[in-house]
């Protein structure tokens, strides 16, 4: 009998058992995946909004305040890449700087610190490469970005070195109400527990509605995005958004923490809560509407184009605490942009709600800083010289463009919730996430994996499931 | 009277072909631009042949398959034969360049031989 | 750190990085150390077991790896060294080296020349936007050729392929004759990128279709793949609405191109041409950092391995020359001359001649950007027409070449521009 079960080892769910593994609870996440940060968390725009965006007064715009606000010493405490690169709303057509006013007076009211709306002289100061129509911006220096994976796996990894439970490949189909307790049916078997965190994302709906007859629903909607090579490093250093006006809500054009240039998304409302394929014209408006805030993007450095999906509440608010009529059943639902950011808070949130209705301890053992796979190119020469020596797997580049070691990927392997595919891997490490696209380290990286796991390379995956890569051997059927 | 159509690989030219036959006997050759394309196209009607490349895989080296090929040209025909023949062969490290890894491959009197050095 | 000091350091242990290193040593330099990422030496061609290799090098016919490893053993009998599984990070402009491997660590070598052989990528899915799901199952076709001749693996049962590059159409063959179904191979160009040779034995031989005009419009499943729609494309490239036609299959092999890995140069502050995404170079393959050389891929992506070497044989003869010349070159009263592609002609390796420096012949190589029938190479020293070559068909995917010489250069002395260009007859 757990405490808790979570659904889902998204960056919700993730950020509620590490939170949750504060107290004195049994916790167990279920996945359906064979990995955390499988769905939305691991394919969105990577930002730590500032808060100006969200309707004064929801907890959307309160959880986006104070995830943005923790973000920096979390980074810190859990060793994931954050940077406060500070964010850029930008106006291009004069008659429009009321609503640049509105978005601005929104953001004080919500609690953004720093705001303020800069003329064009200093906005080309800030960004050189801003398009010529820009005539002003709302300037945010507490926006940054994030490396989701790294985020939403440092959560993961904290709550499981904490004794959190997570149980992969786990897919939720229902649930049974029994006295003092549910039972989560899955296709491993059912588990029972005292209360049930739902952070299901675009599925959240569907295990809300089986305990609730006031329903939610969540409708997938998709963006599509181009990241851009790392040598396009230094075109825009701020996050630049275009104001939405009657000309369109644009694309945003931002910097990743690791030197990328992301430009999305499109918001595409689709059915299919799998539906992760890009589309051409889904790409062909992200084309032609990235050019629009800046000039003379190089989009033709592309590297990769993916697609995620929001899990957009008809409500258009995040919905966290327990449902009525359904106790002990706690929704997480309805976490969209700017989930990512509220994600540390949304965490807390979840977590004093389950510590309130069960008067759960404080877990004395409680270690709230993890380390993170150590990156040898933040380490000076000698320093990485040293490391070598001492292990020298980390001598050995396995991804080229990314210039990843063996030793890297090793421990992204054998560490807690270690990597299992090529995904978790590249996830984990970025080894497969650069200019050539797994291309050439990808028959190296699926010997290192097998020969870790200890299973032959034919068993490893790019994804789990039936992602395989290798399925047989020469002339196994002539 | 028989008409093959081929297109030329001597050039990037890419000439269409038509060849005559008569029974075993080519009668003629068309399309061709230069003498290359005629003999191209006599040789390919008549006793079309081909190098076959392929790996088998090596036991105790650095590298787990070595790259072999047939000696000589074998005829078209053959191929998927000797595919077959080459199924299930293992060969132990050390081998080496011009190494016979099946002589006589699917009776075609020509061997494989190893195409790389596996120590 | 370790720092090491040698003459000339190679960057690359494939085609190029041999038969410059061998090159440089007969050239007299003692001093060479060439560095090789992979566990062993030869480069691609280890992985590309077809034979057709050496017809002009060697007059026979090999394989790829047969092919390297003649270089191989020319570079054993001349004693240079080299080190494998070695990761060049950095080169500073000062041609300090900084690599890494695991037995040695991070360490430093500094260099009086620099060959530049990296070699060249594969155009990847993402750089082509082709839309869809992205599951297993999609393989740059060197990847696949990796698993399936040096590993043993099959990637797939059942293949598309996209592009027709020589890649793709050798892997059309080694796939079908490893018992997997290649169903069809789709080239987006009215025209293919790949030898006719290859299109004839790899593709007719097995009755395999190739659909020119024709692009990847869908990719199915979420993990792995399960199948591909492919569709053709109007004069713009563009897919034409209903022609789309679904092959249910398990693999997408890609063959769209191949990008010089020229990181390492950009950050060295090497110039670069934007045609052929490789450093811009005089007749030397000389680059405009003084005493850093380039050849073979990294410089332009070639479809013979025979003119790699020779083009490296170049770079590694000229190296050896500037080291011996203590680091320096020879002076030359003469201007470089640039020479210039235009009206068909693509770009030109080298970018610029020195009518003094030069070899008495030099090949200047060059791309055209479409198939031309019937059409004139011509090359002109300023205005006047001095080379006028008849040739039946010029292609993008054959590499062309005019031989410029030393005497010719001498009667224009005044000579500002050198003109390579298509002349339609």
């Amino acid at each position: 009998m757990y405490d808790v079960i979570i659904i889902g080892a998204g960056v919700s769910g993730a950020a509620s058992a590490r939170e949750l593994s504060r107290y004195k609870l049994n916790v167990c996440v279920v996945e359906k995946e064979e990995d955390v940060c499988c769905g939305t968390s691991k394919a969105n725009s990577a930002i730590a909004h500032a808060g100006f965006d969200a309707e004064s007064g929801t907890l959307m715009a309160k959880l986006n305040v104070e995830g943005n606000q923790m973000m920096a010493e979390l980074s810190k405490e859990l060793d994931f890449p954050f940077k406060q690169n500070g964010s850029l709303v930008v106006c291009l057509h004069e008659e429009e700087m009321p609503n640049l006013q509105k978005l601005y007076e929104r953001g004080i009211e919500n609690g953004v610190k720093d705001l303020r709306i800069i003329n064009r002289e200093e906005l080309v100061e800030l960004e050189p490469n801003i398009s010529d129509e820009a005539v002003a911006a709302l300037y945010a220096p507490t926006g940054g970005i994030v490396c989701p994976f790294g985020m939403n796996i440092a959560f993961a990894e904290n709550a499981a070195q904490n004794g959190v439970e997570f149980k992969f490949d786990t897919e939720v189909s229902g649930f049974e109400k029994k006295e003092g307790a549910w039972i989560v049916k899955t296709n491993q078997g059912n588990f029972e527990t005292r209360y049930i965190v739902n952070a299901a994302g675009v599925y959240a709906d569907q295990f809300h509605n089986m305990v609730s007859d006031k329903k939610l629903h969540i409708t997938p909607r998709r963006g599509d995005y181009c990241l851009l090579d790392r040598t396009t490093e230094g075109f825009v250093t701020h996050t630049i958004f275009q104001l939405p006006s009657k000309y369109g809500k644009g694309v945003l054009v931002t910097p990743t923490v690791h030197g990328n240039t992301l430009v999305g998304p499109t918001a595409i409302d689709i059915e299919n809560r799998e539906g992760t394929n890009t589309t051409q014209e889904g790409i062909d408006e992200l084309i032609s509407k990235a050019g629009t805030t800046v000039k003379g993007l190089p989009i033709r450095q592309v590297i990769t184009s993916f697609a995620g999906l929001r899990a957009h509440e008809d409500g258009h608010e995040f919905y966290i605490g327990e449902v009525e009529g359904a106790k002990g059943f706690i929704d997480c639902a309805g976490i969209e942009s700017p989930g990512l950011t509220s994600a540390p808070a949304i965490g807390k949130m979840v977590a004093e709600i389950v510590r309130d209705l069960t008067g759960a301890e404080k877990n004395p053992d409680f270690v709230g800083t993890r380390k993170g796979i150590l990156d040898p190119k933040t380490l000076s020469n000698e320093e990485r010289a040293a490391l070598i020596k001492e292990n020298p797997a980390y001598g050995n580049i396995i991804c080229r463009c990314e210039m990843v070691t063996e030793g890297e990927i090793i421990d992204a392997i054998n560490r807690p919730l270690g990597a299992k595919s090529l995904d978790g891997v590249k996830r984990r490490t970025r080894a497969g996430m650069g200019r050539c696209q797994a291309g050439f380290c990808s028959p190296r990286t699926i010997e290192i994996l097998a020969r870790e796991r200890g299973v032959d390379p034919s068993e490893i995956t790019k994804s789990g499931g039936n992602s395989k890569i290798i399925v047989g051997i020469n002339k196994d059927r002539i | 009277m028989e008409t093959r159509e081929l297109i030329c690989i001597g050039c990037p030219m890419g000439c269409p072909l038509k060849v005559e036959m008569n029974g075993e006997e080519v009668s003629s050759v068309t399309g061709n631009t230069c003498k290359r394309g005629d003999d191209y196209a006599r040789k390919e009607v008549t006793n079309p042949t081909r190098i076959v490349t392929s790996s088998v895989i090596v036991e105790g080296g650095s590298l787990a398959a070595v790259s072999v090929k047939t000696k000589s040209d074998i005829p078209k025909g053959k191929i998927f034969e000797i595919m077959k023949a080459l199924k299930g062969v293992k060969v132990q490290a050390p081998v080496h360049i011009g190494d016979v890894i099946v002589s006589n491959v699917a009776d075609t009197g020509v061997d494989i031989i190893a195409t790389k050095n596996i120590y | 750190m370790l720092r090491q000091v040698y003459d000339i350091v190679v960057v690359g242990g494939g085609p190029a990085g041999l038969a410059a290193a061998v090159s440089a040593k007969r050239n007299g330099v003692e001093s060479i150390l060439v560095l090789e990422r992979d566990k062993e030496l030869g480069g691609i061609l280890n992985q590309c077991i077809h034979n057709g290799f050496g017809l002009h090098t060697f007059k026979e016919e090999l394989t790829g790896p047969e092919y390297a490893g003649r270089f191989i053993e020319q570079l054993e009998e001349e004693k240079i060294k080299y080190k494998l599984n070695t990761m060049v990070m950095d080169i500073s402009e000062e041609k300090v080296i900084t690599a890494m491997n695991r037995e040695d660590g991070m360490f430093e070598i500094e260099a009086k020349a620099v060959i530049l052989a990296m070699g060249c990528r594969e155009r990847s899915r993402g750089a082509l936007n082709i839309p869809g799901y992205r599951p297993a199952g999609i393989y740059s076709a060197g990847t696949a050729q990796r698993l399936v001749n040096m590993e043993g693996y099959m990637p797939g049962r059942e293949v598309v392929i996209l592009g027709s590059g020589d890649i793709g159409l050798i892997m059309a063959r080694r796939m079908t004759l490893e018992g997997a179904k290649v169903k069809v191979v789709a080239e987006l160009l009215p025209y293919s990128g790949g030898l006719k040779r290859n299109i004839v034995q790899c593709l007719d031989d097995f009755g395999i279709p190739l659909k020119l005009s024709h692009t990847v419009v869908d990719i199915d499943g979420k993990e792995r793949v399960e199948g591909i729609t492919i569709a053709e494309v109007d004069e713009n490239r563009k897919p034409i609405p209903g022609t789309e036609e679904h092959y249910t299959c398990d693999t997408l092999l890609l063959s769209c191109g191949l990008i010089p890995e020229n990181e390492l140069s950009r950050s060295l502050g090497v110039e670069m041409s934007p045609i052929t995404s490789g450093p811009l170079v005089n007749e030397c393959l000389e680059t405009n950092v003084e005493g850093v050389f380039a050849c073979g891929n990294v410089l332009h992506v070639h479809d013979l391995v025979d003119f790699v070497s020779e083009e490296a044989g170049a770079a590694g003869k000229h190296a050896a020359e500037y080291v011996k010349n203590g680091a320096k070159h020879q002076p030359s009263a003469a201007k470089d001359i640039p020479i210039v592609a235009t009206e068909g002609a693509r770009y030109t390796v080298p970018k610029t001649i020195n009518p003094e420096r030069m070899d008495e012949k030099h090949t200047v190589r060059f791309r055209v950007g479409d198939v031309y029938k019937n059409c004139y190479v011509s090359v002109y020293f300023g205005d006047k027409r001095v080379i006028h070559r008849k040739r039946p068909v010029v292609a993008p995917g054959e590499m062309e070449e005019v031989v410029l010489k030393k005497e010719e250069l001498a009667a224009f002395p005044e000579l500002s521009q050198i003109t390579v260009k298509i002349e339609e007859a």
